[in-house]
């Protein structure tokens, strides 16, 4: 039958079945890329978002919960609005903004719900929650805010926010989308992964319109989200509020730690910021106007400034003098004005006296000893050698680089080495004439507030510390902290050479600051004057309590307050009898501080 | 009794099975289409196009019977009449049909629309059939080609008026027929020379390569043809042309409405406008695509389920039998069209007389046209056409259509012995 024309009628269709066979082939089996692309239209994925662990002081009080606030969402195909003007006025809304947001909702979708107002908070929701039921395609979507009861420890905190692009393309985990919180500095964003739980998510078909359809696979592979872990703080919730009373209406830094576990008591940046005002609704605009305000209250001035040490510095002189044999207790030099300039006192000095008094020339004299030990005969090479062995000991203190603190954006300060005066001046340009300024803790040295702080609990300590701070335990497991904060760091100082240097650090506050000074608690403590040559100096002071069995060692700076014994060293006692004694027994020191003149 | 056996034996029962089989198929496919898994509508639920599907396929078995009883003389009698009549429905269509989707092309009867356009195949069928059965008539001879063309285009005229170009196209199918009657094959080089070059250069966007092949392409005609000047004069025209023909082409294209010329060049690039012009084949292809060797199961397609494909009830009921039954059901789908028009070509060939012989060279056309171009459409083939998938898709106009086209053969094969046609 099939002859001629008709075998090629059916070859024909026998060859169009055999490419349509062919292409099914091609996509059906051996391209599995439309079977993705199918489960991309079907299944929707429903993100279930965790509940972000909370943030416990010391003592368990709350530092940060979740605030629950509603997002008022619409579905424009449901929404009909009668009287437009009445609706405004009951939901705290205008106009515009209601127009603008329907508009935007009606865009993205007819049928799928977006948000007609956001973060509508819990006493407004209380409000408006009865008119809910006049309005069809209204339903109210809960969601939590970070809240703060105290108000306080803002900077040290940190907030969280929206992920940004660099953050989401630098996530290798795939765990966060974009609109995802994260923490976006300070507490937050270092413990990040602990805070923020694990998501969950449901699995569910949709329709070509987006609508729900049920569970795919009858939920076998949906997750519930797992809650972030607490955190205790190792903050003490009463003395930073304190702190940061006595240091409103000032700039500036307090450090207090405790010496022998290195756990942050108290870290103020003042200006102080209320950390409710960057959550929520208003996240954006109050971001901008503390990103906007002059006095930076949003840069963590306490691991982010940097100043020269000044006279602190010599304690860290004095110690590595001592360790090294250039220096005992009997030795003495000169007040010598003429090497550099100092204030009245006796002279010659031997080293108590030279802490005591703070004298300028003496470690002039003592610092060329450190530094030039003549082991090269060439005097800019023995400078060298010096500087660069020296250096190697200050290190020891914590100085110089990033301590590690668990805060990004932590600066190192700096400790000059042969290398930096050698791009300065040149190589073979520069002798201890040239760096003398370090003697006395000027020059090209920066410390940070945190650094300060822990010099005092190294003083403290007689010779050791431990990396500063801010959480003692993850979900309530202090092993679980990072392991650099349990490990001891010694300065290779001998703890013998302390004796003497914390005694000349308690006779010191007499001379220097007698306001620190307290009837019943021994402080030993050194002030410091860092200058500032675009106004008025910092005020500096360091200081560790009970000297006999030190409890916290604190440093305060007060920018463009002049002598260091004042603004500083009051600050410093006061917070010191705080957290000794849970109460303030100098209300005319408290009112001095609280005055905040102390340039007259 | 004895004589009632024997034409119960002439029937062709294996045509008849596949056609069984196929709109079974069908219909479960139908089902599988409208199911979404939430309500529990059954498949006999008249409310939905499964249960509608089963009145029409009901109503369908009540139309064999018919004419499976009536005198098989009379589709031969009535042919020019029945021509006439749709002729003049198809020219009425326009006034007073109703609009659909920018188309007047249906008629509306109570709760059910009728499409003439589909029926005036059967009748074209039957009248061509008609006009080529005398033995004088002879496809070689020029004006015996424009006789049968005639009865071809009129209809074609009419139905793009509507307009309804896939409908229009299905027209084309009849060629099929007439190269088997013996239309002259140069006809045939020379329009599938036309098509080929074409799809070169729509697909070739520089057209400086399209020329330098054709260059080729003549230059290889010099070599083999032999040297007269008649031949070589022939050839450089033919070239010319080829040219001529590839450059306006691409003009041509540029002046067709927006949604015609969008349709061409989603074929060759399907992402032109996944979302738009493109949607169908993307969401087509995925269905398919996504059904894998053995497919999801039936009923278990999301694609089909969650009507991501527009229209996959009637024109892309493919869909839901690729993405649910997968390669395999597709295989067994196509083999069971491919065995049907196999078998139609081998009942066309044993036909005693020219016009059933015709006949069924027509319904074996407009069938073959139908399911290759539907298939080849839903995975990306064939630009988007609106024709139905014989048997598969859901609609009365379309089923009723094809049942009278291929039972009227069924009925004229059983009467093969005793039509006293004028056979050759």
């Amino acid at each position: 039958m099939y002859t001629g024309r008709s075998l090629v009628v059916a070859v024909t269709i026998g060859l169009i079945a055999f490419v349509l066979l062919g292409k099914l082939f091609l996509i059906q089996v051996t391209d599995d890329s439309y079977l993705r692309k199918a489960e991309r239209n079907a299944i929707q994925r429903v993100v279930d978002h965790p509940y972000r662990g909370l943030v416990y002081d010391r003592n368990n009080s709350l530092l940060v919960f979740n605030d629950p606030v509603f997002d008022l969402m619409v579905i424009p195909r449901e929404f009909h609005l009668q009287d437009t003007a009445r609706f405004c006025e009951l939901f705290g809304i205008e106009k515009q903004s209601l127009v603008t947001n329907f508009n935007a909702a009606k865009n993205y979708s007819w049928v799928k719900p977006s948000p007609l107002i956001k973060q509508i908070s819990n006493e407004e929701f209380a409000r408006v929650q009865d008119f809910l039921i006049d309005y069809k395609g209204l339903f109210v979507m809960t969601r939590s805010v970070r809240a703060y009861p105290q108000s306080a420890a803002s900077n040290a905190l940190g907030y969280i926010g929206e992920i940004n692009a660099p953050q989401l393309a630098r996530d290798s985990s795939g765990y966060y989308t974009q609109g995802d919180y994260v923490g976006l500095s300070g507490i937050e964003s270092y413990y990040e992964p602990d805070l923020r739980g694990k998501k969950g998510a449901k699995y569910k078909l949709v329709n070509v319109r987006g609508i729900d359809k049920g569970a795919f696979k009858n939920g076998d592979l949906d997750t519930l989200s797992i809650a972030g872990e607490n955190l205790q703080a190792t903050l003490d919730l009463e003395l930073q509020v304190y702190g940061e009373k006595l240091m409103t209406g000032k700039r500036g830094s307090v450090v207090a730690i405790e010496p022998k576990s290195g756990e942050i008591l108290t870290m103020i940046s003042a200006p102080v910021y209320d950390p409710n005002i960057l959550t929520g609704a208003k996240f954006g605009e109050n971001y901008q106007k503390l990103n906007l305000d002059p006095e930076k209250p949003l840069f963590n001035r306490p691991i982010m400034a940097m100043y020269p040490p000044g006279s602190i510095f010599k304690i860290v002189q004095s110690l590595i003098g001592l360790q090294e044999g250039i220096l005992t207790p009997n030795t003495t030099f000169a007040c010598n004005r003429s090497l550099v300039n100092c204030h009245n006192h006796p002279s010659p000095v031997n080293l108590f006296g030279a802490i005591r008094n703070s004298c300028n020339p003496y470690y002039h004299q003592a610092f060329r000893q450190i530094i030039n030990r003549e082991v090269s005969q060439n005097t800019y090479t023995d400078t060298r050698i010096g500087l660069d062995n020296w250096r190697e000991s200050v290190l020891k203190f914590g100085l110089g680089d990033r301590l590690g603190i668990d805060l990004h954006g932590e600066k190192g300060g700096s400790i000059p080495s042969s290398q930096l005066y050698d791009r300065i001046y040149g190589e073979n340009r520069w002798k201890y004439s040239t760096i003398y300024s370090l003697s006395i803790g000027q020059g090209e040295m920066l410390v940070t507030p945190l650094q300060m702080a822990n010099l005092a609990a190294i003083f403290a300590n007689k010779g050791y510390y431990y990396t500063p701070h801010l959480i003692k335990a993850i979900n309530g497991d202090p092993s679980r902290i990072p392991d650099r904060f349990k490990t001891k760091r010694y300065t290779g100082i001998d703890s013998v050479h302390f004796d003497m240097v914390q005694d000349a650090m308690a006779a010191a506050l007499s001379g220097t600051a007698a306001r620190a000074i307290m009837d019943d608690i021994a402080i030993a403590g050194k002030t410091g004057t860092a200058q500032n040559p675009a106004g008025e100096d910092h005020s500096v002071f360091i200081a560790f309590a009970p000297k006999e069995d030190p409890q916290i060692a604190i440093a305060v700076y007060v920018e463009n307050a002049g002598w260091g014994g004042r603004a500083a060293a009051s600050t410093a006692s006061l917070l010191i009898e705080k957290y000794l004694t849970r109460e303030i027994n100098r209300p005319l020191l408290e009112e001095y501080v609280l005055a905040g003149e102390f340039i007259y | 009794m004895r004589q009632k056996d024997t034409y119960f034996h002439k029937i062709d029962w294996i045509t008849i099975g596949l056609y069984f089989a196929l709109v079974l198929v069908g219909w479960l496919n139908i089902y599988a289409a409208v199911y979404d898994g939430q309500n529990n509508t059954s498949i006999f639920d008249f409310s939905i196009n499964s249960g509608k599907q089963l009145i029409w396929i009901g109503t369908a078995v009540v139309l064999i019977t018919l004419i499976m009883v009536a005198d098989y003389r009379l589709f031969q009698n009535l042919s020019l009449v029945l021509y006439l009549v749709f002729i003049v429905i198809l020219f009425l269509t326009p006034f007073i049909g109703k609009e659909i989707n920018g188309q007047r092309a249906w008629f509306e009867l109570g709760i059910f629309r009728l499409q003439p356009a589909e029926f005036t195949k059967f009748a074209t069928a039957l009248a061509l059939a008609k006009l080529m059965e005398n033995p004088t008539f002879d496809l070689g001879k020029w004006s015996h080609q424009a006789k049968a063309m005639g009865i071809i285009l009129l209809p074609v005229a009419l139905i793009m008026l509507q307009p309804d170009t896939g409908t229009a196209m299905v027209y084309s199918s009849f060629f099929i027929m007439l190269y088997r009657e013996g239309m002259p094959q140069k006809y045939y080089v020379f329009s599938l020379g036309l098509i080929g070059l074409s799809i070169l250069t729509l697909t070739i966007n520089n057209n400086w390569y399209l020329f330098g092949g054709l260059a080729v392409v003549v230059v290889l005609m010099v070599l083999a043809s032999k040297k007269s000047w008649k031949n070589l004069l022939g050839i450089f025209f033919l070239g010319v042309l080829m040219v001529t023909y590839a450059y306006s082409l691409d003009r041509v294209v540029e002046k067709l409405p927006p949604h015609q010329q969008n349709r061409i060049m989603v074929l060759f690039d399907p992402d032109v406008d996944p979302l738009g012009v493109g949607w169908n084949v993307t969401q087509s292809k995925i269905a398919i695509g996504s059904g894998g060797l053995l497919g999801k199961g039936y009923l278990e397609g999301t694609q089909t389920k969650f009507d991501f494909v527009p229209e996959q009830h009637t024109d892309f009921i493919f869909c839901t039998l690729g993405e649910e039954f997968g390669w395999v059901g597709s295989l067994v789908m196509i083999s069971l069209f491919v065995a049907l028009l196999l078998r139609l070509v081998f009942l066309a060939e044993r036909q005693k007389t020219r016009f059933s012989r015709i006949y069924g060279y027509c319904v074996l056309s407009l069938l073959f046209f139908h399911f290759s171009i539907n298939i080849a459409m839903t995975i990306g083939l064939f630009p988007v056409v609106g024709i139905p998938l014989p048997f598969f898709s859901y609609g009365g106009s379309s089923l009723w259509s094809f049942t009278l086209l291929l039972f009227i053969f069924i009925k004229l094969d059983s009467h093969r012995i005793q039509i006293l046609g004028r056979s050759y």
